[in-house]
């Protein structure tokens, strides 16, 4: 299809502006060349998006069980709330006594997350996961040098983690301590026990772990962390398994972020926003990124910067309006609501699994949390058909793959996050449809490395994308 | 797969080129094959000191990255610049494509001539 | 109570049967007993809908939407096509997840490629990235990009966004990099301190054009100073000012960044808004995050992916220039289809206007006994200084349901014009700011 650049003609345009009801005036450093942006009437804009639309899988156009990233249905009320004018015509620098409201509903959601993950504190400004991943690592570098122990140095970070993780250490200045997993795929202790010294930092974990088990030694990780002077950061980006049963800060973690965009509800937006509020145990409150809400004197509601903040890691408060919808969906599930979300996420994700593994083998046998690793080694080795294929092919059947070759720690990887919120009917039909692949793959390996062909555009070449990289349209 | 009888081959699957002090290091035919389709190539600066064992570069296809690591100590005296455009020329003719000219060498790993590294390759491809 | 789970009570028992539990106890055996929570969560009861919504209501009902804004300081109030309202609300573009499945997500990378070259087109830049999460932060990454192990300074005017500044300051505290403010003098970068401090230790200079204070800066000098140093050259800018003003590529930037918030976002109180970066031939492998590239799929046709991603974490893991991973996508939707709308007449229009009344405002604010605190050139922000306490001039607007500018202090006040503040509310404004100094 047309690129907006490919379409209309000099003289097209939409009027938006009346004409300046002032004097024209003219800054002296002009640009040298004019700018050059599409011309275009207002149906051709709008129909161009209509049509880019259709060649996007939303959450809304069927099953999505991407491992990891926990694709639920996104509530509308969510939307209508955020879209208030209270709150989308806010300026961020209006005084204290304006906002209210909007203070009010931040302390209120810090009050409730902290509740859901006995944590003391919380902080907002965190645009994304990864964003409040690289502000607990400061808090904890922080924390840290207050102590006076500049030699704790390293990060412990498990071979099965989220890219981020090692990233964000590296980020706040870490050296990354790699350690393996056992054989069960969760934390190997002996190993945890090497790896811990006096130049311990911390470690970052997320429980349920990346492949989908919880890991039932959480408290004696901690505890080994504890004793060689380190701190525990929980990666909360398979908080939804658990919300309501189990918190981080009751497993000995001392510093979490959450996503609110995953296991609250707030839509993913094609990559974002998203919103990673980090929270922590009473005695690092002094480190959180500033400014925090608070409760004056008064009664009313203000900002404050915590006396050993890290600093800001963005401008103003955070992604505000990602807030208010999490906000919306804590209101809506309460705290009975909570539990079952979870809850119902881990019983879907068993029903499903328990129905592929009678054809396909799993990375982890046993009782899963809200997702479950596959692995298409097997199917490779007979057929030469790969999870990229597996994945290719789901796409023909209208199903949103799962997420492909992750964790690392398993071949051939594809990792199943069903979510709470799809029906037996859609676990149902995925089963058979993903049955019926298997069995494709198995009989005709050939077909299954042309899939898809009912996309709008088939496979696409990723290595000439990357070889001769062509990362903007030049006018002739 | 073609391992050239004037070549010398590390367990990491670079090729050594010794010409006096000086050598050329580039990857072998079989490291370019389990690595895919190649990308992009980020190269040293020249002048740069390179030290045995250690990784001097890297390699990226589309959905990884590799470390190159040298097996001679000295100093980067030229880099294959084409590479930069071209890395599929690794791909194309491996023995070929030389990644750096090293000067000054000082040291050098333990090298298998052509027989000892195809058999030690075949050992890996299991 | 509300959960969005279709499933019933009994299809819930069913399918643990089928799965061969029990009970929903029996899912979770391998957390132990001693780190359950074993109570109810001490959270209000769920609610329907309604209920839902009139609570949510009440906060936003707590809140003072001014009609009428003279604010700005790093977030803008312009105005937003109702078609960018509507494309940014699109139900598939809303709920996607990032576009790693390429063949069914081409609207998504489609969308963000021509952001891309948008991007390019406003800051004379070569190559974009998919943007990260706020200007501030852009900065910090730009900042990052620069240094290296011999060039670990960067250095920032102390006319930047002091919001912007604190960012800097907290990622160099990650990184272990230096951060040192170049004094500025009469309102702008001071050139000749500029010029003294740079080393061969420093990586970068950090500018803004225009400045926190709205005073346009001279960024060409600028880049042949630090040039001349052997650093690069990170230009800040208004995406706005830039339809009208030299462009940072013009200016010799290495690297340009920005708030995107002035195209098409709403205030919002802060977020979401849009980091847009953009670098030269030279520099756009360092750049942190998404990239979208044009390739063919295997019919031949063209089709767009996420490209060069081995730069990024989930490949490099500790070795990735940035952790960067969820970033501002629908934002970034959202600039392309306000610029799309807009056009290029439409910008300048809209950036010649925010001029034009800008310094209609500034002339009537003097002349009510408001001078202007520094000289030179200014686009759509400027500083005064008065006798009558700040407070009090933006008491008095606020009566009139003003939002004023933004206090510094007791006698300074820094304000903004958008194309949106009218000459009529220019005059009442000004009017009042009158009464307050004659009475």
């Amino acid at each position: 299809m047309k690129l907006l650049f490919e379409l209309g003609t000099s003289g097209r345009h939409c009027d938006i502006l009346p004409p300046c009801d002032v004097p024209e005036m003219s800054p002296e450093c002009l640009r040298k060349k004019e700018l050059r942006l599409p011309h275009l009437s207002e149906t051709e804009i709008s129909r161009h998006y209509t049509e880019l639309e259709k060649q996007v899988y939303g959450v809304n156009d069927g099953f999505y069980p991407l491992g990891s990233c926990t694709m639920k249905y996104n509530p509308k009320i969510n939307e209508a709330m955020a879209a208030l004018p209270g709150f989308a015509k806010l300026h961020p620098l209006q005084p204290d006594y304006t906002v209210q409201g909007a203070l009010e509903l931040l302390r209120r959601t810090e009050k409730y997350l902290c509740e859901i993950t006995g944590m003391d504190a919380m902080n907002f400004q965190p645009a994304a996961g990864a964003h409040g991943e690289f502000t607990g690592l400061l808090m904890i570098r922080a924390f840290h040098q207050k102590n006076g122990e500049k030699n704790r140095t390293k990060i412990i970070v498990p071979d099965s983690a989220h890219g981020t993780n090692p990233a964000s250490a590296a980020m706040a200045g870490y050296t990354v301590v790699s350690v393996p997993s056992g054989e069960d795929g969760c934390v190997d202790l002996e190993k945890l026990k090497e790896a811990v010294g006096e130049d311990t930092a911390g470690l970052m974990l997320t429980n349920p772990n990346t492949v989908g088990l919880f890991d039932k030694n959480i408290l004696e990780i901690t505890r080994i962390i504890h004793d060689a002077g380190g701190l525990c950061y929980y990666d909360g980006a398979n908080l939804n398994a658990v919300m309501g049963i189990t918190r981080p800060g009751d497993m000995g973690f001392d510093i979490i972020h959450l996503n609110l965009h995953k296991t609250f509800s707030a839509p993913h937006g094609g990559g974002g926003p998203g919103s990673g509020p980090v929270g922590c145990k009473k005695d690092l409150a002094e480190f959180l990124p500033g400014p925090v809400t608070e409760e004056k004197e008064d009664g009313s509601s203000g900002f404050a910067v915590p006396e050993s903040s890290i600093g800001a890691v963005r401008s103003f408060y955070g992604n505000f309006l990602v807030i208010v919808k999490a906000f919306a969906y804590l209101l809506t599930l309460g705290a009975d609501g909570i539990p079952e979300a979870a809850r119902n996420a881990v019983l879907n994700a068993n029903y499903l699994k328990k129905k592929l593994e009678e054809f396909c083998p799993m990375a982890y046998p046993g009782t899963c949390m809200h997702e479950f690793v596959m692995t298409m080694k097997d199917l490779k080795d007979r057929t030469g058909v790969a999870a990229l294929d597996i994945a290719k092919g789901l796409l023909d059947n209208g199903i949103h793959p799962p997420t492909m070759y992750f964790p690392l720690i398993v071949r051939e990887a594809l990792m199943v996050e069903p979510t709470e919120t799809e029906s037996r009917e859609t676990l149902d039909e995925a089963a058979e449809g993903f049955r019926a692949l298997y069995q494709r793959a198995l009989e005709n390996p050939d077909e299954i490395h042309e899939a898809p062909v009912k996309t709008p555009v088939r496979r696409l070449d990723e290595v000439r994308a990357a070889r001769k990289p062509v990362l903007r349209y030049f006018y002739d | 797969m073609n391992y050239p009888e004037e070549l010398l081959y590390s367990k990491s699957h670079e090729w050594v080129k010794l010409e006096g002090e000086d050598a050329l290091i580039g990857l072998t035919d079989f490291a370019q094959d389990a690595l895919g389709d190649l990308v992009y190539v980020n190269l040293p600066e020249p002048g740069g000191e390179l030290t045995v064992g250690e990784s001097f570069a890297d390699v990226e296809s589309v959905k990884a990255v590799s470390d190159v690591y040298s097996p001679v100590s000295g100093t980067v005296a030229e880099i294959n610049e084409a590479l930069l455009d071209a890395p599929e020329e690794i791909n194309q003719s491996p023995y070929e494509a030389w990644l750096v000219r090293v000067t000054g060498v000082t040291d050098k790993e333990e090298l298998m001539d052509a027989e000892a590294y195809r058999a030690f390759a075949e050992t890996e491809e299991n | 109570m509300g959960t969005y789970i279709p499933n019933t009570g009994n299809e819930q028992r069913e399918m643990l049967e089928e799965a061969g539990f029990q009970s929903f106890d029996d899912l979770y055996t391998e957390i132990p007993e001693c780190v359950r929570l074993n109570r109810k969560l001490d959270l209000p009861e769920g609610s329907p809908e309604l209920s839902v919504r009139r609570q949510v209501e009440a906060l936003a009902g707590r809140n003072r939407i001014f009609n009428y804004i003279f604010r700005g300081a790093g977030a803008y109030n312009h105005y937003i096509p109702a078609v960018v309202e509507e494309v940014a609300s699109k139900e598939r573009f809303v709920t996607a997840y990032t576009p790693y499945q390429a063949e069914i997500s081409q609207g998504i990378l489609q969308s963000i490629f021509e952001y891309q070259t948008m991007i390019c087109e406003l800051t004379g830049m070569e190559a974009s990235n998919a943007s990260v999460y706020d200007g501030a932060s852009a900065a910090a990454e730009a900042a990052a990009m620069c240094t290296d192990r011999k060039r670990k300074t960067v250095l920032a005017s102390a006319a930047i966004n002091p919001g912007v500044y604190q960012v800097l300051k907290t990622y160099c505290f990650g990184s272990g990099n230096r951060l040192v403010p170049v004094p500025e003098k009469n309102g702008v970068t001071d050139l000749k301190k500029l010029r003294e401090m740079l080393s061969a230790e420093c990586a970068c200079f950090y500018v803004e054009q225009p400045n926190y204070f709205g005073q346009v800066e001279d960024v060409e000098t600028m880049a042949d100073i630090v040039h001349e140093a052997g650093a690069k050259l990170v230009a800040g800018g208004n995406p706005i000012a830039m339809a009208l003003l030299r462009t940072p590529g013009e200016c010799g930037a290495d690297v340009a960044v920005g708030e995107g918030q002035p195209l098409g976002i709403p205030l919002s109180f802060g977020g979401p808004y849009l980091g847009f970066m953009a670098a030269t031939k030279e520099m756009f492998r360092r750049l942190p995050g998404r990239m979208v590239g044009e390739t063919s799929d295997a019919g031949g046709n063209r089709g767009y992916v996420l490209t060069l991603q081995a730069r990024e974490q989930h490949i490099r893991r500790e070795k990735a220039g940035s952790n960067i991973c969820s970033n501002e996508a629908l934002c970034a939707v959202r600039a392309a289809a306000y610029m799309a709308v807009m056009g290029e007449e439409g910008l300048r229009e809209t950036a010649r206007q925010c001029y034009s009344k800008a310094h209609y405002f500034q002339k009537k604010l003097k002349t009510a006994g408001l001078s202007r605190v520094y000289p030179g050139d200014f686009f759509h922000e400027f500083v005064t200084r008065s006798d009558i306490p700040s407070r009090m001039i933006l008491k008095k607007l606020e009566d009139h349901g003003i939002l004023g500018g933004l206090p510094l202090d007791e006698t300074r006040i820094l304000w903004c014009v958008t194309e949106l503040n009218t000459k009529e509310e220019m005059d009442e404004a000004v009017r009042i700011v009158e009464e307050v100094a004659g009475s």
